[in-house]
């Protein structure tokens, strides 16, 4: 193992809602610089680790650690003000407030700097909000939308990238596109990536490395291109080898 | 819908009247002149209001169908036409308000309603803050301006304190309450919060009612002292160290009404600057976030109590104000001036000007209460009046009379987003 800390490393992690346990012990750690990529079912808790790592819920048993340093049990503006951004599950785009609006809400809660050079950033990395700029969020496409909510992420010049299933509900072509844009992003920035998705395909091609959560555990791990040559996998996720 | 289904349709409604006035309007228990109780019949009392009713809906659904269905992917015609004449409206409706008390023809009455609207206005733009913007439904605003009325009255009674000490006192102890309000609301939304809120509101009303060693409890507190013009007193002797002594001018009680009057609109104006401003700031666009999305915000690193926290504290701070120029106004406060219907006016006047709409406040504020002064004459009538002005304003702009929001920042020109494109708000 390097000298270095990794930039997140959940260690024993338990936590859950009222009686439920979504979570049983799951360790992971994400290198500086590394795309990791998170796949599991439905109700795997893939999106319940997520939520934890940004200190809501609590987690019952276990720390988080973030560049070697405590997080755990903190709040989440805390824990967002430690270089942690998340795109959230479902967009979650100001629906009444302009695109500008909404990446300066990115910026403003975290920042005190000149929110410029992130917007050219992210204008960069999506041309396409730069065009919609004065648009309300809420009618912008659904694609567009998911490349709003990961500029809005990227405006805070986050450490660590969380995001949580930006392929739902949106087409192949723009699947790809936004994709695409991860892998730039951390080839050109060396952003670090935890990636949690259903569409193991996917992520697993884009990830250096995956997890597997079955029922609040990890069951498997290893480099994203060997998982996806497990036969396990290819039978659980990838529709028996069709994907 | 076709001539016919409308017919059958108004038909069905004035059923429904018929069912509700039958006993209501048609039966009447008076007293006869030897003393006993007699059924009174008013079948044509009934009819007559069946008749409006069936009028009045088939004209309704008639109407509604001829509209022809608009893409809304733009601002419709209508809009637009009043966002240009929204551009001189608001600086007209300030003009006019600044030169009032000079107007010929205004007299004290006319100057009393006024004052009146202006601390409507003022308490509308108040709470915009916190419903219009942070999207807090709060119910008991009316706390806030109580907390404010009785700090001004009780500091004054027991310190003997000036006005001009006691309207900022007013101001930080009603921000105090507010924040006390806010903290066990956190958690809360829509439905549950009103709940909460309605009865912080009737808290703070029967606490002033019993605790009458302090506050004097139903009787209330009277002999408030009046405003003095930065220390010269409003007296009606003209002597040295009076407000018309010391300008030279002939004595008179129009003077305070005057200088009351440009207080109310110094201080709305001041709720209304602060508002704009902080709109524009990190703290404003956090709140109108909030509004859209908590659970977006959370996961922005915004800190949600913080944010809750100081709308209902800023909001508060002005329904504080307000109270301390209310009691000094009417030099008599009581828990009888601080009741839910208080609460319910102001939100009122918040939601039919259009939430968060600085312009349409005020305007709602005019019409609602402006407009009940008027109708003054009419009697009971004028409840009537009212509740059907509410009921169509509601039904031909559905999002308030100004439902429009101008974005916070603008790259090059600013757009306004229509009112068709603005989502229902979410309470």
């Amino acid at each position: 193992m390097s000298a270095t800390p990794p930039m997140l490393e959940v260690d024993c992690v338990s936590a859950g809602y009222g009686a439920v346990q979504a979570l049983q012990e799951v360790s992971l750690q994400v290198q500086p610089g590394e795309i990791v990529t998170l796949i599991g079912a439905n109700g795997a808790g893939k999106s319940t680790l997520l939520m934890t790592i940004c200190g809501d819920p609590k987690p019952r048993g276990g720390r988080i650690r973030l560049a070697g340093e405590d997080i755990t049990g903190q709040p989440t503006h805390a824990i967002m003000r430690r270089g942690v951004a998340q795109s959230p599950e479902g967009r979650r785009i100001f629906p009444r407030m302009t695109v500008q609006e909404n990446l300066l809400m990115g910026a403003e809660a975290l920042t005190r700097e000149d929110p410029g050079p992130q917007m050219e950033q992210a204008f960069a990395l999506f041309p396409r909000l730069k065009e919609r700029l004065a648009q309300r969020g809420g009618t912008l496409s659904g694609g567009e939308q998911q490349m709003l909510a990961i500029g809005r992420a990227l405006m805070s010049k986050p450490k660590l990238l969380l995001l949580d299933e930006p392929s739902l509900g949106l087409a192949p072509l723009v699947v790809k596109q936004i994709f695409d844009a991860i892998r730039a992003l951390n080839a050109q920035t060396g952003l670090t990536v935890l990636l949690v998705e259903q569409n193991a395909n996917l992520a697993l091609r884009l990830a250096h490395r995956g997890y597997v959560l079955v029922n609040g555990r990890i069951t498997m791990e290893g480099p994203g291109r060997a998982l996806l040559a497990r036969p396990e996998i290819r039978d659980a996720y990838l529709g028996g080898g069709h994907g | 819908m076709t001539p016919a289904a409308a017919v059958r349709d108004a038909a069905i409604a004035a059923l429904v009247a018929f069912g509700l006035f039958a006993m209501l309007v048609g039966l009447r228990t008076d007293v006869s002149p030897t003393g006993g109780l007699f059924l009174r019949q008013r079948w044509a009392d009934v009819a007559l209001l069946c008749g409006i009713v069936f009028a009045g809906r088939l004209a309704l659904t008639l109407w509604l169908g001829r509209r022809a269905l608009r893409p809304s992917t733009g601002p419709t015609p209508l809009t637009l036409q009043l966002q240009r004449l929204g551009r001189f409206f608001a600086p007209a409706m300030l003009a006019a308000a600044l030169v009032l008390p000079f107007i010929p023809g205004i007299g004290r009455y006319e100057l009393d309603i006024g004052i009146l609207v202006l601390t409507y206005v003022m308490l509308g733009w108040g709470l915009n803050i916190v419903v219009g913007l942070a999207g807090l439904l709060d119910l008991g605003y009316v706390a806030f301006y109580a907390i404010g009325a009785y700090s001004y009255a009780l500091l004054a009674q027991y310190f003997g304190l000036s006005f001009w000490i006691c309207l900022p006192l007013a101001g930080i102890l009603a921000a105090f309450w507010g924040v006390i309000l806010g903290f066990p609301v956190l958690r809360l939304r829509g439905d549950y919060l009103a709940i909460v809120t309605l009865a912080f509101g009737e808290i703070i009303r029967v606490v002033l009612i019993n605790w009458a060693s302090l506050t004097g409890g139903p009787n209330g507190i009277s002999g408030i002292p009046r405003p003095t013009f930065f220390g010269l007193p409003f007296s009606m002797s003209g002597g040295e160290g009076s407000f018309a002594g010391f300008f030279g001018l002939e004595p008179s009680p129009s003077h305070r009404v005057i200088f009351l009057y440009y207080l109310i609109f110094f201080l709305a104006l001041l709720t209304n600057w602060v508002t704009i401003r902080l709109r524009r700031q990190p703290l404003g666009r956090a709140w109108e976030a909030l509004r859209e999305d908590e659970i977006a915000c959370r996961s922005l690193g915004i800190n949600i109590r913080d944010t809750k926290l100081s709308a209902f504290a800023i909001g508060a701070m002005f329904g504080g104000f307000a109270g301390a120029f209310f009691a000094t106004r009417q030099a008599f406060i009581s828990p009888e001036s601080f009741t839910f219907i208080e609460s319910a006016i102001i939100l009122a006047i918040v939601v039919l000007g259009g939430l968060g709409s600085q312009v349409g406040v005020a305007v709602a504020a005019l019409v609602m209460i402006g407009g009940f002064e008027v109708f003054r004459n009419l009697e009971e009538w004028r409840m009537l009046v009212f509740g059907a002005a509410m009921v169509v304003i509601m039904v031909l702009r559905p999002r308030g009379l100004i439902g429009t929001r101008t974005p916070t920042i603008a790259l090059k020109e600013k757009r306004i987003i229509g009112k068709d494109l603005v989502g229902e708000g979410r309470g």
